[in-house]
């Protein structure tokens, strides 16, 4: 009870002294913490994401630093109840409780963005059909541009539609393969579902390196 | 499961999406087009570029065309007062159809209007949407402006009957105009269970830096009391063949028709040919506002009564004036 009071106090204070944000729940400072310990099962989240939150290209671990909290906060809840499956990140968030996967969360959305280092060996013909599929898309085949949802620049909008500029494209790709073959189903309304199961294999490929190519921040 | 990884692999040897579409998970559901209608295939932009018959002049009209078309918003405060860009209702850049397709505007007019009563040009047509869509006022009539609104126009048309009418996939009306029975909070739940991640609980849309994302389908940042929008059977048509994005055709007709009557309940900037008393613009324009709900009362409300324009500084562009021959 005493601990309880304590934890609502800092998350209280932190609030304060944080400009408003929609994850006002989750108390970055004990983020910081859970990110190096992990959740007593696993291995800890900076582990695999890296101390910056930049993640890792070359494995296909995202990019977490810099994303909305209330977007990460859900992916982690849907691990956990099952309704995002993949058999690494489960065993390593499933003893993490609400509070303190929306802490890891507030953390991770506070961190600056690292600068990407995701450059692709993609060519130019294939980073023109990125670039066309992001912005413009492919209607005959009812596809609409990414950034319809995605917001200027893929950068994310709200907590629902998460940037995409900058992060990794093997990442990219693993995850609109995964919801092409019906791996991963937990899109709101199968907005994503969608779309992905249109791409051919090639324009996975195209617009995942056009994405990852793109910077992550305004600046 | 196995069926569909096998049927993932097979398609990428391939590099086919027409043998995933076999069983998509959202299949997309469009009208069939009727017999002996004229179905166009209107050029792409790659076409434009790669087209040596068209003068690179012309090609420079052409393309601002399309930049206005896309990309609206930069006329903010000069041609637009609202969060709209023409392409957010014309999907797929204008060339889409059961997207109102803008081309037909091109080999169909000048004629009759039963909006205004007279015969319109192009250029009227297109001052018709940012009157009322964009709750603005239009480029003006002969401006570069306007010409590269017509050479877009007039570019996607390439090859298309002129005064042929019988179009498949024109305009929002395959719904029909006759309504069924309509009820507020059956829209409203279907409000909030498909469109409100987009648009918000309160129609408010969602912008980030600084740009418009979704569009507000209500309130003084979306489209005015005069918008063809604001017809139910119109508003269905649109949502049941475009939306939610990327799923056309997943809401059931009667989903359709109650979501674009519960978003046609709510209020927005005032019809350009407001004479000053709301129940008197009804009647006056009857033959428009017979498929809103503008002047009549909901939840004991009576909507469109107000002298709000919005943002926009006036009520009626000096643009919309009849004409008669007589």
């Amino acid at each position: 009870m005493k601990r309880q009071f304590s934890r609502l106090l800092i998350a209280g204070c932190t609030a304060l002294l944080l400009t408003p944000t929609s994850q006002a729940q989750g108390n970055p400072e004990q983020g910081a913490s859970l990110v190096t310990r992990g959740d007593g099962s696993g291995a800890p989240c900076m582990a695999c994401h890296g101390p910056d939150g930049g993640g890792n290209a070359a494995a296909g671990f995202p990019r977490l630093a810099g994303l909305d909290a209330d977007y990460l906060a859900k992916q982690m809840q849907d691990y956990n109840a099952g309704r995002r499956v993949n058999a690494v990140m489960q065993p390593n968030v499933d003893n993490f409780s609400d509070q303190q996967l929306r802490d890891i969360a507030a953390y991770y959305s506070e961190l600056p963005i690292p600068m990407s280092s995701s450059s692709s060996n993609a060519g130019d013909k294939a980073l023109a059909m990125g670039q066309k599929l992001a912005e413009s898309g492919d209607w005959d085949n009812n596809i609409p541009p990414c950034s319809t949802c995605h917001g200027p620049g893929n950068r994310g909008v709200g907590n629902a539609f998460p940037a995409l500029a900058g992060q990794h494209p093997s990442y990219i790709k693993q995850q609109l393969e995964a919801w092409r073959s019906g791996q991963r189903t937990n899109d709101p309304n199968q907005l994503m579902t969608a779309v992905a199961e249109r791409l051919s294999p090639e324009q996975i490929d195209a617009v995942a390196a056009y994405l990852g190519s793109l910077s992550a921040s305004t600046r | 499961m196995k069926i569909r990884l096998f049927t993932s692999l097979f398609a990428g040897l391939l590099v086919s999406n027409a043998v995933l579409s076999a069983e998509p998970a959202v299949p997309v559901k469009l009208p069939d087009f009727k017999e002996g209608q004229y179905v166009h295939q209107a050029p792409t932009v790659e076409d434009l570029m790669n087209s040596d018959k068209i003068h690179p002049e012309l090609k420079k009209v052409i393309l601002r065309g399309r930049d206005m078309f896309m990309n609206t918003q930069q006329f903010r405060g000069e041609y637009v007062f609202n969060d709209m860009n023409c392409k957010s209702c014309h999907m797929g850049e204008g060339r889409r159809n059961w997207s109102a397709p803008v081309w037909p505007a091109a080999t169909t007019l000048p004629d009759f209007r039963g909006k205004n009563q007279h015969v319109n040009s192009l250029e009227e047509r297109i001052a018709g949407c940012f009157s009322f869509s964009m709750n603005g006022t239009p480029p003006a009539y002969g401006s570069d402006d306007m010409l590269a609104m017509v050479a877009y126009h007039k570019w996607l048309a390439t090859g298309a009957p002129m005064y042929e009418k019988n179009i498949g996939g024109r305009g929002f009306s395959h719904l029909g105009k006759e309504k069924p029975e309509l009820d507020y909070n059956r829209g409203k739940a279907v409000y909030t269970e498909n469109c409100a991640i987009c648009h918000g609980d309160n129609g408010q849309g969602q912008h980030k830096d600084g740009e418009v994302v979704f569009p507000p389908l209500w309130g003084d940042a979306s489209y005015n009391w005069g918008a063809g929008m604001t017809r139910v059977f119109t508003a269905a048509s649109f949502i049941k063949n475009n939306m939610p994005l990327g799923k056309p055709g997943s809401l059931t007709d009667d989903e359709a028709w109650q979501v674009a009557n519960y978003i046609n309940s709510q209020e927005r900037p005032q019809d350009p040919r407001y004479t000053g008393d709301v129940k008197e613009t009804r009647e006056k324009y009857l033959n428009f506002h017979k498929h809103t709900n503008y002047g009549t009362v909901v939840n004991g409300k009576l909507l469109g009564d107000h002298e709000n324009t919005g943002s926009k500084p006036f009520l009626k562009p000096d643009a919309l004036r009849p004409r008669t021959f007589d």
